[in-house]
């Protein structure tokens, strides 16, 4: 079915057709569409929507339904996202499944209610304290946030591991026309086996009482969990990466963009190879995993990249790693909430080409 | 038809609170001078036959030491 | 013939605990496991153990467990609860993470009347980090962090929690019990009774505040942590119900 949405209401939507048990949130700009949508739609659905005391009882309640098995999700902009950092950690020690939202917004601090790319750091970082990773999605179309959302609940229970959905406020916003039906499969969840719930809470009915926990203070514990966790993250790093390409094969100069300052890559590239000029874009859609060895391949061939991003230079670290001193690397941003524009990135290259 | 009251202190893990002598009405209980494993002086019966089954030992252990029986006798 | 008086509840596990001695957690912890004994409702039985001592719960009682990060409890119950609304979830909570750092998910999840239970176990101190001074410890009493004593002007005075809960609509019953003497341990078993009973029937939030030793804590051996509870704690945190609407 076609439909026009704008982007959070895709997220809502695609949310639902994934499966959503329940969502806690508590308002804040750009994305209060989310909570407003799920306010209506929800109840109607006999699923749970609770507009709740703040950011961190919104995730600590995310944690209380996923411990029973179910679909939660939680939405959110950078400062509330920031809140609930310390949930994030509980729910990664405790390897519970759930989706959380950013859409991001201008910072530090309470910064402005523009779109923005400023939590790349924080996203792909793990967020709050110990050695953990969410898995982190960046869509980059209303139809991919549509898609994305709809996915990211079998992606998060694959791998018992909070799956973070970020977009900045601007995709939030815009509305495009898509196709629900036709699938793009750039997010494809493969499952060797069922989805194992052998863990949850509800109750110890027929089976020994269960117990979920992130304390483990006996001699060693704590490390052997690290190490568990490593694991699964190691196998994440090697099937879930997902990057697109464009022109890179005969690319002078390769942008690396992602979410909103990808589509205004795209445009640039387009608009120079129609002109003749050797552009390529390389667009991780996970940022973590990130696509490390792929940029990596690439780096043996083009010689100049060009990060861009809508913060001052944070994905910039990884595409350094990535292409590990093979290839010149330069930057174009711009922070506090400005939109990166085509003509800025096209100058930036005519400066890199001569 | 009286009863008699069993008393079965688990004393290899008793932490010496002291909260079952304190409350017992009939002072069957005392603290003994040697102490266990754990390295307390641990709870030991003076006289079972003065005790009255009441609980109150029971109510009172943090550590869920103490169980009581009850036997009839003809 | 011999016939069981008094047994522990099957709703603790076969293991013993790494509390204090004196501690009255272990009480606090028998008396929730009677009532689901009681109840009949260890397997539909939720727990929420917090942050601090009390953390070790989910290895001590028979049924589901989980942790919650500090002060979160309440908040963590409301996720479950509202998915699972059959099932019987409870919170227990000490004096620091329910009155301290998790006020905010407290006076909420009270304030929505989330049909759940809490314990709440007040004994005046941060046991697990040693003994500092808690919101709920009383004015003059010494803790690590108020060598001199809790002053008003510095720290303010201490929190009666069921107090504060009992102008909320959304509170259904408020009860303040103690596991001093047996009389006392057995009144708050009704109280906690009653709170679960309040969750069956569907009836709304429900809270029992325990005032409990920590006899590490307060420096005081056991007996004298209950002679002070008695004599002392309770001329600011009377007994009784509180509340039953």
């Amino acid at each position: 079915m076609k439909k026009i949405l704008q982007g959070n209401i895709a997220l809502c939507e695609g949310a639902i057709e994934g499966g959503l048990d329940a969502y806690y949130a508590y308002p804040i700009t750009p994305q209060n569409e989310i909570s407003a949508y799920f306010a209506e739609v929800l109840p109607k659905l006999d699923k749970i929507f609770l507009q709740v005391e703040s950011e961190v009882a919104a995730i600590n309640m995310v944690f209380g339904s996923a411990l029973t098995g179910k679909r939660a999700m939680t939405t959110s902009s950078s400062p509330g996202i920031s809140l609930m950092q310390e949930g994030i950690s509980y729910l990664c020690a405790c390897e519970l499944p759930c989706v959380i939202v950013n859409v991001m917004r201008g910072g530090p601090g309470l910064g402005n209610i523009s779109g923005s790319q400023q939590d790349y750091f924080q996203s792909t970082r793990g967020g709050g304290h110990g050695d953990y990773y969410t898995i982190v999605l960046a869509p980059f179309s209303v139809k991919e946030i549509y898609e994305f959302a709809k996915k990211s609940f079998l992606l998060a229970e694959k791998y018992r591991n909070p799956v973070l959905i970020i977009y900045d406020g601007y995709l939030g916003q815009m509305m495009e026309v898509f196709d629900t039906e036709t699938q793009e499969g750039k997010l494809e969840i493969k499952l060797e086996k069922d989805i194992d719930k052998s863990w949850i809470l509800d109750g110890a009915k027929n089976r020994p009482p269960r117990k979920i926990r992130s304390l483990l203070m006996a001699e060693g514990e704590l490390e052997k969990f690290n190490l568990k966790l490593k694991e699964k993250y190691d196998i994440i790093k090697e099937n879930e990466v997902r990057v697109e390409f464009y022109y890179v094969d005969d690319a002078e100069v390769c942008l690396v963009g992602y979410g909103m300052s990808a589509r205004v890559c795209l445009e640039v590239v387009n608009n120079l190879r129609e002109k003749a000029i050797k552009i390529g874009l390389i667009r991780p859609i996970t940022l973590f995993p990130f696509p490390y060895k792929e940029i990596f391949e690439i780096s043996k061939k083009v010689k100049k990249f060009l990060v861009v991003e809508m913060n001052l230079g944070q994905m910039l670290e990884d595409v350094r790693i990535a292409t590990n001193g093979n290839a010149e690397i330069f930057f174009y941003g711009r922070a506090g909430g400005s939109l990166v524009s085509a003509d800025e990135i096209i100058n930036k290259i005519k400066e890199i080409i001569n | 038809m009286s009863k008699k009251y069993i008393l079965k202190i688990d004393s290899e893990h008793c932490k010496g609170c002291e909260l079952c002598i304190v409350n017992c009405p009939k002072r069957v209980l005392k603290l003994s001078e040697n102490i266990n494993k754990l390295g307390y002086r641990y709870v030991e019966i003076v006289d079972i036959s003065r005790c009255t089954g009441c609980g109150r030992c029971y109510l009172m252990c943090p550590d869920y030491l103490i169980e009581i029986y009850e036997e009839e006798l003809k | 013939m011999k016939a069981t008086k008094f047994i522990k509840p099957k709703a603790i596990k076969e293991l013993y605990h790494n509390y204090c001695p004196g501690c009255g957690h272990g009480i606090v912890h028998r008396l929730v496991a009677e009532v689901v004994d009681e109840l009949n409702i260890r397997d539909k039985t939720i727990g929420i153990a917090p942050v601090g001592c009390a953390v070790f719960a989910y290895d001590y009682w028979n049924f589901d467990v989980s942790e919650a990060p500090h002060g979160r409890p309440p908040a963590v119950a409301t996720g479950v609860k509202r998915v699972l609304p059959d099932r019987i979830v409870f919170t227990y909570q000490g004096d620091g993470d329910l009155a301290a750092i998790g006020t905010a998910e407290i006076i909420h999840a009270a304030n929505r009347s989330e049909n759940i239970t809490v314990i709440f176990v007040n004994n005046t101190v941060y046991g697990m980090t040693s003994g500092q001074m808690a919101p709920t410890t009383i004015l003059g009493q010494k803790t690590l962090t108020t060598p001199y004593g809790r002053e008003i002007y510095k720290d303010g005075y201490p929190l009666k929690v069921c107090e504060l809960l009992s102008v909320i609509e959304g509170t259904k019953y408020l009860a303040r019990g103690a596991v001093t003497n047996p009389k006392n341990v057995a009144l708050t078993k009704s109280y906690i009774k009653k709170a679960f009973v309040n969750q069956i029937e569907n009836k709304g939030f429900s809270l029992v505040e325990i005032l409990s030793m920590c006899p590490s804590g307060l420096h005081k051996s056991p007996v004298e942590s209950i002679e002070w509870i008695e004599n002392e704690l309770v001329k600011y945190f009377p007994l009784g119900v509180i509340k039953d609407v």
